[in-house]
């Protein structure tokens, strides 16, 4: 049946999804960057789960192992999980730039300034 | 934060954590572990000693400049593996040339490799969490 | 049995990025993700990954929880506004997703020995690893020597976030002149 060979696959297209969802439907910037941190870790199911082997072991060579799961995305993924902090710390001190200059962190509101300002400077 | 509870459960977690964060970093030739995950143990504990004792106090035990220039030095180091390479007659980043015998080559490479990334990964992770934590606190005075 | 596993924790996550969709307060969203973390973090450990699977714990339930913490204290915003009519947004993230999983359907299954990913140069990496790096973690391996280039790479993503969040958030000493 084809959801048993690939629910890995859906579950994490499910989790990017709902992190897409919440990043576009969403006004409060922090929220968006939860979504957006859900979005990328939904990647990391979706690039290790083809390497998992069954009746394999995680990929250190033993004494008397014969199947070692592929050792490849793992490596893929730990720069994305270090990568991932990196832009979420980012975000978080742009966001706290904006509250400091705007006043609030949800979306319309800002847009809403913006826009006044540049009315203003049209007259 | 006054809670004795908090305190003496600090005191005796956070070394265990440092020399987890040392094992993870030594380790991670031989089982799960490596630079990154050593470098966020490390930063972890530092970070809840800020939590717990205040942050003045983990600015007086890890101090900003300490930090900065740890950011900075891990990626040196790890450049600095890779010029190590052609200077001793390789390609950028070669490690069997580091040694007579190519494995123990291999074997300095990646110790010096690793211990630039966990430099660099915990100064990072410190110097955020002291510029998050620090901002709110000390209001300029006013003009 | 791996399948179960993999396919509960599946579940479950799904189940705390819908509530975190449509939780309301902020601090309450903060937790949900560092239970999303934790939860990640298990999958991975279930799926023969213990490497990645401690980085994602320490990284996503430890430095982001309180990342997201110290931010939520100084953005001082904790309840979100209701949720207004987002019918387009779910249109458009049902179509991709529908149009994501057609694209997986040509994807190897679960488990399979014969998948490309297991027969370009991983056999490689794994008879030849401990013989020519002398380590025996093949993932430490690839990561630090076969695929130094990346590390370095990464490292340098990391010191240049840091030096942007303290390009950021770096206030200027009290008694300078201020302009």
């Amino acid at each position: 049946m084809i959801a048993a060979s690939h629910f890995a696959y859906w579950g994490a297209v499910f989790l990017m999804m709902a992190g897409l969802y919440i990043v576009i439907a969403r006004n409060n910037l922090v929220k968006k960057l939860v979504g957006l941190g859900i979005l990328q870790s939904s990647v990391y199911i979706l690039y290790v789960a083809p390497g998992k082997l069954t009746g394999g072991t995680s990929p250190i060579i033993a004494a008397g192992v014969q199947l070692y799961s592929n050792p490849l995305p793992h490596v893929l993924i730990l720069t994305a999980i270090v990568v991932g902090v990196a832009t979420l710390a980012l975000g978080l001190a742009i966001v706290v730039r904006i509250r400091e200059a705007y006043g609030t962190v949800e979306e319309d509101e800002i847009l809403r300034a913006d826009a006044d300002v540049e009315r203003k400077q049209a007259e | 934060m006054n809670d004795v509870i908090l305190r003496v459960v600090a005191k005796r977690l956070i070394p265990l954590a440092l020399l987890f964060a040392l094992y993870v970093q030594f380790h991670g030739d031989f089982g799960p572990g490596g630079g990154f995950q050593a470098g966020v143990i490390a930063a972890a504990a530092m970070i809840f000693y800020g939590l717990i004792y205040g942050l003045p106090e983990a600015r007086r035990v890890v101090p900003d400049r300490v930090v900065e220039v740890m950011v900075a030095l891990g990626v040196l180091l790890y450049a600095g593996v890779g010029v190590a390479g052609i200077v001793l007659g390789g390609n950028y980043l070669d490690y069997f040339v580091l040694h007579a015998n190519p494995v123990e080559g291999q074997h300095r490479g990646i110790f010096w490799v690793e211990a630039g990334v966990a430099i660099t990964v915990s100064g990072v992770m410190l110097k955020v969490f002291y510029l998050f934590a620090g901002r709110g606190r000390e209001e300029p005075p006013e003009p | 049995m791996d399948i179960v596993i993999v396919a509960t924790l599946l579940a479950l996550m799904a189940a705390i990025a819908v509530a975190i969709a449509r939780h309301r307060n902020l601090f309450g969203v903060v937790v949900l993700f560092g239970a999303y973390s934790f939860l990640m973090a298990t999958t991975l450990a279930a799926l023969d990954a213990p490497d990645v699977a401690m980085t994602e714990a320490a990284v996503g339930a430890g430095i982001s929880t309180v990342l997201m913490l110290g931010a939520l204290h100084l953005v001082r915003s904790l309840e979100v506004k209701p949720a207004q009519g987002a019918i387009v947004p779910l249109v458009v993230v049902v179509l991709v997703g529908a149009l994501i999983v057609y694209g997986t359907l040509g994807l190897p299954s679960f488990s399979d020995p014969h998948a490309p990913i297991h027969t370009h140069v991983v056999p490689r990496y794994l008879q030849e690893g401990l013989k020519e790096t002398g380590v025996p973690n093949i993932v430490t391996a690839v990561l630090a020597s076969y695929r130094g280039y990346d590390t370095l790479g990464e490292t340098t993503v990391v010191f240049t976030a840091g030096i942007g969040v303290i390009a950021l958030l770096r206030r200027r000493r009290s008694n300078e002149p201020r302009a």
